[in-house]
């Protein structure tokens, strides 16, 4: 039985992925805003990669001004809603609220700073706007929470910004990757929306930036060029049989997910390949859009997953079930994909060995590779002089995001070689006063 | 089995819980239903002269997410016939005979207090008050606090009052007034029975701020109000201690203000309540509450070895003294139980900031310590810290010596300049003014500080940064 009714209806679809993080009502925000302590120096800040200050905002939301507690978020971090429902509280803020020493429930910091943005997203009210224009332009390649993030913080300091993006919607990942139980693609665009309106960037969709002409053009009619790629598509396994119908990349199923919703069709019996947090994902998505079996196969032990512990946890809850130290070998079918021939694995001294003769084949009529996002390294070798680190990642100066190409600055997963949405978020915002102090020094005019 | 029941000045009540005269108290029916619950007597809501009532009433004062640590009412006497009102006291007393019904009054001439006297002792009322209290309406009219601040007026309608009365009267004061005991030794003068306090105090709870108008709002206005409920209990405590050691009031004592549980009622009692009314707590939260005060009081009382409330009322008189009569030597200091300790750092703050900078932070912990040396021992810190017996208040002198500022004046042994050696605060340690200018400014802003300042910001962590470091 599968834990999941496959959803036919958008209403369907909605129920089986119900949002983990829902928005808080007036009611309950007062309730939970008065349980904080206010610490002083307080470690939630700490903890968050974007340095909210949530004990401000906290009693913002306390005393009735909701308004005031999302400038204080998006003073910090621009996408302050959709960090609220998509961050990995439980590791960051929540993770270091000090109500968890005293084995107590932390305070739902995530859940209030949606409230309290969602609060002014909704009224429309502007906190921002663009600052006197001081005759310089960058270009920004990218609309994720790296590109969108420089572009509003490049707008606050006067530049004229032209957003290039490939896809034809704004916020990259935050809409084609993040789980759909985390946010909904209403609340994610109705962000990037609020953002626009109030910054006045210009994004131009459907424009993929993939010739060295093209990049040509743009250092030469802009002063710098911000890159927000993020990653690419899934690693390949090169396994015999790969190439079969239902053998999918987790990044591409879930863009399919995210787009398509109850359209996008899962088998009945589906193995997920890996062990990070996208397996995560991509493991529930499956059980919650029908599939009777969901199998989570990875090479290593349970402990050694990269995912964090309550992906995990939230991927058995719905059903999903582990096959640890496992290697597959094969896809096999006919065609179609009808399994996955594995041999056993044990490690020794850290070392994954395989365990020889253990070979077996778990059938299946789906497989989705969570291995992994490829770096853009084809695209980033056009840019003259650009510098990667030995595993793809652009190489730039930890203050300023300036790359080995003085012209071109960059963060977020292109940078960090795949983070949070909030990390991408936080350094682009650093990374736009790297630039806007880089072209200030220079005395550049346009 | 402790025993609950009291005889207060001759009236007798199963237990010391009365409701207070106040809209619980408005009709038969509540009182029946509050006696049904364990109620051990009822003030009627006030009887007296025709009235006219406002719409929009009440206003209250919210802590955070708690509703009504302070209630305020613009309410006046009950608005119901008098007849209708005696014919359910005498109803209630039929049912309950064993229950405590006492008749709360305010009208003007002698003539009408001799007549309304009458009619409640004749419908069976157990006692009289005296509503010398409410503080908004009635004492434009004469009435209310507008006697119960003048002494000399109390005490001349105490005596009409005692001139025709059958039953023991009560004298309910108004604690809008600097000396409490003034009003209350004028009730004894005037010959009344017991005193009964406090009444609610003159208030604004709270101001619109879009209206521009104070709660309750009446058609844009509005007007001061009697204040009531949690906020005010270390008000009445206060009175209440300071009528029952006033030598020359020597009355039994109602105490009223700010019950809502059996240790509100305790504490009144050991400070010389014998009976204990209750308004607020019942129209926020029903008669129920009973259960909980009754049972709470029958196992305090077994837990202590109290046969009867007697045996605890004014039991903390006797410790509670003027500030000349203590121990100047006795020394305690603040003590931080690390295990308990979660890093809030409010005790930091506090002291810091609000105390006398004897709790420092220390590099790799987020556990203060104290600096003992410059603690006085005020408490704050441990008022402040969110976890039980975290920081504890510590004895440090051997409890050997004893000296008052009395016995200090006595013996001629006080500072008279700053510089003598005998003075308080000559020797305590104080930074330097300017060690404050920007001590803490970078910890306090964080995120606009990373969004304001200089590019020379470190780059935020990443989440996996932040575990490891963690
Ligand atoms: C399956 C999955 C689930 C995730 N879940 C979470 C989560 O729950 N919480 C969380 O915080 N993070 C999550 N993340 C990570 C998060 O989404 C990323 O860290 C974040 O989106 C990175 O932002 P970015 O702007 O650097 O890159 P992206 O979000 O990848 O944005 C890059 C943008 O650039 C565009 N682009 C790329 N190349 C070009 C080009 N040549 N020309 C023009 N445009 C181009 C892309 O179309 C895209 O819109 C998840 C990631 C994945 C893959
Ligand atoms: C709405 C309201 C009406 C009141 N009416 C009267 C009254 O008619 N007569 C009176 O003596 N006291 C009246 N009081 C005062 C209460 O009897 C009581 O003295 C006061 O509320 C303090 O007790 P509490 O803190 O338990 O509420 C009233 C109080 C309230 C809240
Ligand atoms: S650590 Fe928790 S309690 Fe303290 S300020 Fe942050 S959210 Fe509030
Ligand atoms: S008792 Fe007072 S002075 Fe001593 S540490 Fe605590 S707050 Fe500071
Ligand atoms: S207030 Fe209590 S819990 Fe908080 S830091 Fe101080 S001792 Fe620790």
């Amino acid at each position: 039985m599968a834990e999941y009714p496959t959803p036919t209806t958008e209403q369907e679809f909605a129920a089986n992925f119900a949002q983990i993080k829902p928005l808080m009502s007036n009611t309950e925000a007062l309730y939970e805003s008065s349980r904080c302590l206010f610490c002083f120096d307080a470690p939630c800040i700490k903890a968050c990669p974007s340095g909210i200050d949530i004990p401000q905002f906290i009693r913002q939301i306390n005393t009735g001004n909701a308004t005031g507690a999302a400038k204080t978020i998006y003073e910090a971090n621009y996408f302050g809603n959709a960090c609220g429902k998509v961050c990995p509280t439980e590791v960051l803020c929540e993770g270091a609220c000090v109500y968890n020493l005293n084995e107590q429930k932390p305070i739902e910091i995530g859940r209030l700073q949606s409230h309290a943005t969602r609060k002014v997203i909704d009224s429309g009210h502007k906190l921002f706007g663009p600052g006197p224009a001081n005759g310089r332009k960058v270009a920004v390649i990218g609309a994720g929470p790296a590109g969108i993030s420089a572009a509003c913080e490049l707008r606050a300091l006067g530049y004229e910004v032209d957003v290039f993006e490939a896809r034809e919607q704004p916020s990259g990942l935050t809409l084609y990757g993040v789980a759909p139980y985390k946010i909904t693609n209403a609340e994610t665009l109705a962000e990037m929306d609020y953002l626009e309106q109030q910054f006045g960037y210009r994004v131009h969709y459907n424009r993929r930036i993939n010739s060295r002409e093209e990049l040509q053009a743009l250092e030469e009619a802009y002063d710098a060029i911000f890159l927000g790629i993020g990653l690419g598509a899934t690693n390949a396994l090169l396994l015999p049989g790969e190439e079969r119908q239902n053998c999918v990349g987790a990044v591409e199923f879930i863009e399919q997910l995210r787009m398509a919703h109850q359209h996008v069709a899962v088998g009945k019996k589906v193995i997920v390949l890996g062990g990070g947090n996208t397996a995560m994902d991509a493991a529930s998505e499956s059980s919650r859009l029908g599939a009777e079996d969901v199998i989570l196969a990875y090479r290593r032990g349970k402990d050694e997953m990269g995912a964090y512990e309550f992906e995990y946890d939230l991927a058995k809850s719905v059903g999903v079930k582990g096959l640890f130290n496992v290697a597959p070998v094969e896809i096999v079918g006919n065609g179609k994909v009808e399994g996955v021939k594995f041999i056993r694995t044990a490690t020794r001294d850290g070392q994954v060995q395989i365990v020889p003769g253990s070979e077996f084949v778990e059938p299946c009529d789906m497989v989705i590779k969570a291995t992994g996002q490829a770096k853009q390294t084809g695209f980033l070798h056009l840019i003259p002089g650009l510098q990667l680190d030995g595993k793809g990642r652009i190489v730039a100066d930890a203050r300023t995001g300036q790359t080995s190409n003085p012209k071109y600055f960059a963060s977020g997963d292109a940078l960090n070689g795949g983070a949070e949405v909030v990390n991408a978020a936080a350094e682009a915002k650093q990374t736009a006063r790297g630039m806007h102090a880089f072209l200030t020094e220079n005395g550049l005019s346009s | 089995m402790p025993d609950l029941s009291i005889n207060f000045a001759g009236i007798k009540s199963p237990n010391p819980f009365w409701l207070a005269s106040a809209p619980p108290t408005n009709s038969g029916y509540q009182v029946m239903k509050a006696f049904d619950a364990g109620w051990g007597g009822a003030v009627w809501k006030t009887l007296g002269v025709p009235v006219v009532n406002v719409s929009s009433r009440y206003g209250g004062v919210n802590y955070r997410d708690k509703r009504l640590v302070g209630f305020n009412n613009i309410e006046l006497i009950s608005d119901r016939p008098l007849a209708d009102n005696l014919r359910e006291i005498e109803e209630v007393k039929k049912f309950f005979p064993n229950n405590a019904v006492i008749a709360s009054l305010m009208v003007q001439s002698r003539q009408e207090w001799h007549d309304i006297v009458r009619d409640v002792t004749n419908a069976g009322a157990d006692g009289i008050e005296l509503n010398f209290g409410c503080p908004h309406g009635m004492c434009e009219r004469g009435m209310g606090s507008a006697v119960g601040q003048e002494p000399e007026v109390l005490k001349t309608i105490v005596e009409w009052v005692m001139e025709v009365a059958r039953i023991p009267v009560i004298v309910k004061l108004t604690p809008n007034i600097s000396d409490i005991t003034e009003p209350a030794r004028a009730a004894r003068a005037g010959g009344a029975d017991a005193i009964s306090l406090i009444n609610t105090i003159q208030s604004i709870v709270g101001v619109d701020l879009d209206k521009f108008a104070p709660y309750p709002i009446v058609d844009g206005k509005g007007t001061n109000g009697g204040y009531c409920g949690p906020a005010v209990k270390p008000i009445a405590l206060n009175m209440v201690k300071n009528c029952a050691q006033d030598p020359d009031v020597r009355l039994p004592i109602s105490g009223i203000g700010g019950i809502e549980n059996w240790r509100d009622a305790v504490e009144h009692i050991l400070l010389g309540a014998s009976s204990v009314q209750v308004c607020t707590a019942a129209m926020h939260f029903g008669f129920g509450i009973i259960r909980e005060m009754t049972a709470g009081l029958e196992q305090y009382m077994t837990e202590k070895g109290f046969n009867t409330i007697y045996d605890f009322v004014g039991k903390a008189l006797p410790n509670v003294k003027h500030w000349e009569d203590l121990n100047l030597k006795y020394q305690v200091k603040a003590h931080i139980n690390e295990d308990k300790c979660i890093g809030c750092q409010l005790c930091y703050t506090a002291c810091e900031d609000g105390a006398h900078q004897a709790i420092g932070l220390q590099e790799g912990t987020r556990t203060p310590v104290i600096i003992e040396d410059n603690c006085v021992g005020c408490n704050l810190c441990s008022l402040v810290c969110p976890v039980e017996q975290c920081i504890t208040m510590e004895r440090r002198d051997d409890g050997t010596e004893h000296r008052t500022w009395k016995e200090r004046t006595k013996a001629n042994d006080i500072p008279v300049t700053f510089n003598d050696d005998r003075a308080g605060g000559l020797h305590h340690w104080v930074p330097e003014p300017a060690a404050a200018l920007g001590k803490e400014r970078h910890k306090t802003l964080p995120g606009k500080a990373r969004a304001l300042g200089s590019p020379q910001e470190v780059i935020a962590p990443k989440a996996s940064d932040v575990l490891s470091a963690s």
